[in-house]
């Protein structure tokens, strides 16, 4: 059984349109994954695509209209008082802006214990000696314990963020956009203590990001978004070496390469264009208007994931690395 | 023949609480016409402090402190502000790294592009709106002669960059710096801004400073690098060999603390380079030392009491490093 399954998970927003029009902004539409324990799954995609929202909604921190959460078979998303608030203890989130994440007035140690004192995971007196053993794992030292977050570099306080994701021993941890407001070199050393925690603590993550060099590097499965919907999605090796859909493959040919060899293949697919407007979405594939390979089926009829060069694709003409004449 | 633009030794200080710190610590460079030059470096390293002085836009705490900086062979820092006010916009443009804020919310872009034209080319309204629409159409924004009248807020991140674009080259200019133009924007939105960037390059001849921290848009845009750290010169040269035979351990921590994306993907992930610690504070520039040296593998004594001098490689590499050979 999968850790975490998701089905189905749709997510509206009501939007003003002035004078008492109201539409409906679909930011999350009919999204399905698993998450075996132990494993990196990344949700790829560029702003807009909802990858931040269908995150959120698995750690009901967002309200889903629709769909099913289930964690170790529980469905998260039903729970109610008490059970919901002990359920809340196994999801975790670590926060892309190191700045305003973390309470500025209070200290370290007390930001990495405010999960257990709000949640009630551990005995109160245990806790100070949690806070140290945390403060331990993620590279900190005793003595910065009693600092406030202002005397942190950006480095340092994402590792507060994720002692504090750690401290209820979570099930899943979900990183949303973890690494992208630090500096490269600081953005390696997170990096690989997440994979380090991973090894040791056995964690399990929903790794949300833009960047496709660094997701390529942390992730066992990946599913790529566009618009609200998957795209995309299968296991690292096929999705980076075989990519079907073609909005991925423009992604991937889109990253600078310092890697030669890459540049060299020189088959940089440009999709002109910006996306369409969320709020009038056309009917058919979402990509229709900017995709090279567009046919009328694409224009009228949404394709849904199937199966396509060993992973999923969610495309009419999956593949094909030259833009079919119309 | 002389390089369009040079500087030469120079060095800004700003101003701190008790003394002057050094942000530009003896820095030299050449640059000519249809090349492009990137810097590259963390935050706080200098990069964008190069760009401004060259702008001749320092904030108030700084202070062109030495040196020259070299346009067509006249010294800008020496100029009188009416004299530079005429190449700056006109022969020398910027790009900004933040389009939502770079733009002027309560006019339309038509009129801030339009602006420029007037004010430098003495254009008629009615002909710096048409050039205005042909420069929109130019950086790709659909449905030009409409979009000249829209207002920034109903642009989209990437429209804006391509607005901010078509002002800088709205007079042609010989040099254009683009100071982390991609930054805010997604791959594919930045994969079109580097295209536009290039082919401009090409048809006019304009020379380009990119100023990126990410050394995959440096191996794709530039001819050659210069890594800045801690207001110095760590590492210059032809781009190729900069990436392929890194001389400076900065530059090959900044080359390999980042995951890229190669031609093909395997099982092996090996951990990152990590390169520990931070970007020195401002207060310890300047020091007689390699500053990289509390965060280098390699440093001894020697690092942390003398700069290092720069040696220079046959590949036209400079390196500022006391283990520059043994690498």
């Amino acid at each position: 059984m999968s850790l975490l399954s998701v089905r189905d998970l749709t997510v509206r927003f009501p939007v003003r349109r002035g004078w008492g029009r109201k539409a409906w902004l679909t930011a999350v539409d009919g999204v399905s994954f698993d998450l075996e324990a132990g494993r990196t799954l990344a949700i790829v995609g560029e702003s807009g695509s909802g990858k931040t929202t269908a995150a959120l909604a698995v750690a009901r921190l967002v309200g889903a209209q629709h769909g099913t959460v289930r964690l170790e078979g529980e469905d998260f998303l039903t729970l109610e008082g008490e059970a919901l608030r002990r359920a809340r203890a196994a999801i975790q989130v670590i926060f892309q802006d190191p700045y305003s994440s973390l309470n500025p007035r209070l200290r370290a140690a007390a930001i990495v214990r405010e999960p257990m004192d709000s949640l009630g995971t551990l005995p109160r007196q245990d806790r100070p000696a949690r806070a140290e053993e945390l403060f331990a794992q993620v590279g900190l030292r005793p003595e910065q314990m009693h600092l406030f977050p202002h005397q942190f570099s950006g480095g340092q306080r994402q590792r507060i963020g994720i002692a504090r994701a750690l401290a209820t021993n979570p099930r899943l941890i979900i990183c949303d956009e973890a690494v992208s407001a630090l500096d490269v070199a600081v953005q390696a050393q997170i990096l690989n203590l997440l994979r380090r925690l991973q090894a040791e603590l056995g964690l399990t993550y929903l790794f949300i990001s833009h960047d496709l060099g660094v997701v390529q590097h942390m992730c066992d499965d990946i599913a790529v978004m566009y618009m609200g919907r998957i795209v995309e999605q299968g296991d690292r090796l096929s999705v980076f070496n075989d990519a079907q859909h073609p909005y991925t493959q423009a992604l991937l040919s889109a990253v600078p390469a310092v890697d030669r060899a890459r540049r060299r293949q020189d088959k940089r697919l440009l999709i002109p264009g910006d996306p369409p407007d969320p709020l009038n979405l056309p009917p058919g594939c979402n990509f229709a208007s900017r995709c090279p390979r567009a046919q009328d089926v694409c224009r009228s009829q949404a394709p849904v994931l199937a199966p396509a060069g060993g992973h999923a694709a969610a495309c009419h003409f999956p593949g094909g690395e030259t833009p079919i004449p119309a | 023949m002389t390089p369009l633009l040079s500087v030469e030794n120079l060095r800004v200080e700003m101003a701190l609480r008790d003394h002057a710190a050094p942000v530009i610590d003896d820095l030299s460079l050449t640059l000519n016409a249809g090349e492009t030059l990137s810097f590259v470096g963390e935050s706080g390293c200098g990069k964008s402090m190069t760009a401004l002085a060259i702008m001749g836009l320092l904030p108030d705490v700084g202070r062109v402190a030495g040196g020259r900086i070299l346009f067509e062979g006249k010294d800008m820092t020496a100029m009188p502000a009416p004299a530079l006010r005429r190449i700056r916009g006109n022969e020398i443009s910027m790009i900004f790294q933040e389009p939502m804020t770079s733009l002027n919310p309560v006019y339309t872009v038509g009129e801030q592009i339009a602006e420029v034209l007037r004010r430098h080319k003495g254009l008629s309204n009615r002909d710096a709106r048409a050039r205005a629409v042909e420069l929109l159409d130019q950086v790709r924004i659909p449905n030009a002669a409409r979009r000249v009248d829209a207002y920034p807020h109903e642009m989209s991140g990437g429209q804006r960059q391509r607005v901010m674009i078509a002002i800088a080259l709205s007079c042609a200019p010989k040099m254009l710096i683009a100071d982390e133009p991609t930054t805010a924007l997604d791959v594919t939105v930045q994969a079109q801004i580097f295209d536009l960037l290039r082919d401009l390059g090409r048809e006019t001849g304009t020379a380009i400073i990119l100023i990126t921290h990410d050394m995959g848009a440096v191996a794709e845009m530039a001819d050659r690098v210069i890594v800045m750290y801690a207001g110095r010169k760590a590492e210059d040269g032809p781009v190729d060999d900069v990436i392929d035979t890194p001389r400076h351990p900065y530059t090959r921590g900044l080359i390999s603390c980042v995951p890229h994306l190669a031609a093909t993907l395997t099982e092996d992930r090996p951990e990152l380079t990590e390169v520990p610690g931070i970007v020195p504070p401002l207060s310890a520039f300047g020091a007689d030392a390699c500053l990289f040296a509390s965060r280098c593998p390699l440093a001894d004594a020697q690092c942390r009491s003398r700069r290092p001098p720069e040696i220079t490689f046959e590949t036209g590499q400079h390196v500022a490093c006391w283990k520059a050979d043994i690498a």
